[in-house]
């Protein structure tokens, strides 16, 4: 029997253990093979009701492979270490954002 | 033919339904409304007078002629049944195919559509039982309607949360937890990692607890839920209740103290009750949960009532945000293909004639927004797998028992179903087979998560199975 701790979370894939590089590039992998373009935000200290963290660049328009979205989250990383950084992807046929994870946590947490 | 004798004058008496209702030359029109209605005849009713009899009766007909019929233009109200086609292995029932024409109904009211094609006609004599299978809503009607107050994008938006279905829970009891304690229920729940709680939809304003003193203590946690895990939380207040004034003022409350969802019951509490609300909800920003209590009573038998895709159709016409569909692998009935083709006419824009999904017409929305579907009841971690594999992302799971029954309570057991959910949206994302794989799935997410292994030790594993009640 154990109680529960308190955690601060940031949705889809917060509660899974920290993605490595290679997890990161398959969850990528998956976002361009549904045909959503994918891109990059970072926040120091979001709020539940930050609906927009700030963009890293534009979105990846041209990305062709996983490798380039994840070297984009690498020098963002590098740049804002600080940061919470996610990977988002957009579907422009369905006109909306459809994908959103946590890849950069700044501290060190549970999972 | 009974009649009078005057030649000149008016020929009263009791004419054939066929005679003016059965014309199978007739081709629907785009803005006609279609219906598919299953007849079971008394014996010795041909099927021609049976379908013609219904056209008529839920149109323009009564059961003799009267005079004022000729002040009026009958071709242009008339309910026609245009297509009679037997149905195989049942000798004494049939499909009676018909269409309304626009004028009929009123615009924007469901109440008046159902009054209209669901009236009457279901308690008339010449037929043992009749069923209304589906209906084909015109896009010139559909324009009259706002439907979803916000739809399933926008509530993704306001909630932040993407890629993935949406978690909830119904608080447990039903009935008798105080105020207080039931808001400590919810905030365990929601700062465990479940995005929603549920109001039961039996727990209304009763004097154990009475819905002004609900709604503060659940406020208060969704409030301290949101702040400790950095992740919006909402909890469906249900706003049903015996007037419209008292349910208007149940809903302004619930906004005035900011909470982002309400909830209401729409076959008790009626079309007309959840139509207003609907409308309110979208002029003040609140997401709208839809129960769905007596549904059975109207869609469970096979050969009277209304299909559950009918009410489906009707509520995203009234409006509603969210909308239980059952659970396909829980304790609740529903078969996978006809569920899923109801859920697809809940969430999707454009719906081809798939007659294995029941899907008798092709549905055009016209863009009005989509409901999401909500799975409950009977299902617990070990049916992740399956429920990722069948509703996809664009769905709210709800775990009652399976999140409250947890061995160390409510927040790890609402962890437990959150990793389980994550575990599996990582692995289909990777491309592995939920279906196949999906228990591995679990039991590696396990091995990290003691929540999870607490909660797949209490529960049993279970096989992706599927046997059917709900057939064509």
């Amino acid at each position: 029997m154990k109680t529960l701790p308190k955690e601060l979370r940031y949705e889809t894939l917060s509660y899974l253990p920290p993605l490595t590089d290679q997890q990161i590039a398959k969850q990528i992998e998956y976002a361009l093979d549904q045909g959503y373009i994918p891109a990059v935000e970072f926040e120091q200290d979001p709020k539940p009701s930050d609906h927009h963290w700030t963009m890293w660049k534009l979105p990846l328009f041209q990305a062709t492979s996983a490798q380039d979205v994840l070297n984009e989250v690498r020098e963002c990383r590098s740049e804002y270490s600080n940061s919470y950084i996610r990977v988002i992807g957009f579907d422009n046929i369905k006109q909306c954002q459809t994908l959103s994870f946590i890849v950069h946590k700044p501290s060190n947490s549970r999972y | 033919m009974v009649q009078t004798k005057s030649s000149a004058g008016f020929k009263a008496g009791v004419q054939d339904y066929r005679l003016t209702y059965y014309t199978p030359d007739y081709t629907p029109k785009d803005t006609d409304l279609l219906a598919a209605f299953r007849v079971t005849a008394q014996p010795g009713v041909p099927p021609e007078e049976a379908g013609a009899a219904v056209a008529a009766e839920s149109s323009t007909g009564t059961w003799t002629t009267v005079w004022t019929d000729g002040l009026t233009d009958l071709d242009r109200y008339k309910g026609r049944c245009y297509d009679i086609e037997p149905i195989p292995g049942e000798d004494n029932q049939f499909f009676a195919f018909i269409a309304y024409p626009l004028d009929l109904f009123e615009e924007g009211s469901v109440t008046n559509m159902l009054t209209s094609i669901v009236g009457n006609v279901f308690g008339f004599k010449a037929l043992r039982a009749l069923r209304l299978e589906d209906l084909r809503i015109p896009v010139a009607y559909l324009k009259t309607f706002q439907g979803p107050p916000h739809g399933i994008t926008v509530e993704r938006d306001k909630l932040n949360k993407y890629g993935r279905p949406l978690l909830g829970c119904t608080i447990k009891p039903k009935l008798g937890l105080s105020a207080k304690n039931y808001g400590r229920a919810v905030y365990e729940c929601l700062r465990g990692g479940l995005d929603f709680t549920k109001d039961d939809e039996n727990i209304n304003s009763q004097p154990f607890m009475r819905w002004r003193d609900r709604f503060l203590f659940v406020q208060e946690a969704i409030e301290k839920a949101q702040a400790e895990t950095n992740e919006i939380k909402g909890h469906y207040l249900n706003v049903t209740a015996p007037t419209l004034e008292q349910m208007m003022e149940r809903a302004e409350f619930a906004k005035e103290i900011g909470t982002p969802i309400i909830m209401h019951d729409y076959i008790t509490g009626g079309f007309t009750a959840n139509t207003t609300l609907a409308r309110w909800c979208q002029r003040n920003g609140v997401l709208l949960h839809i129960h769905r209590a007596m549904h059975a009573v109207i869609d469970r038998q096979k050969n009277h009532g209304m299909h559950f895709r009918v009410l489906a159709k009707c509520l995203r016409m009234s409006g509603g945000d969210h909308l239980h569909s059952g659970t396909v692998v829980g304790k609740l009935e529903g078969e996978r293909g006809i569920t899923m083709g109801f859920v697809d006419l809940m969430r999707e824009d454009y719906i081809e004639e798939d007659r294995s999904r029941g899907i008798f017409f092709t549905q055009d929305w016209a863009s009005m927004p989509g409901v999401m579907p909500v799975a409950s009841g009977g299902i617990h971690v070990w049916h992740m797998p399956a429920l990722v594999e069948i509703f996809g992302d664009d769905s709210c799971l709800q775990f009652g028992g399976g999140t409250l029954g947890h061995p160390w309570g409510n927040a790890p057991g609402a962890t437990a179903n959150r990793v389980a959910l994550e575990a599996c949206i990582q692995a289909r994302n990777e491309g592995r087979s939920l279906a196949r794989e999906g228990n591995d799935v679990i039991r590696e997410a396990c091995r990290w998560s003691p929540e999870l292994a607490a909660a797949c030790e209490l529960w049993k594993e279970i096989k992706f199975e599927f046997e059917a009640m709900d057939t064509l």
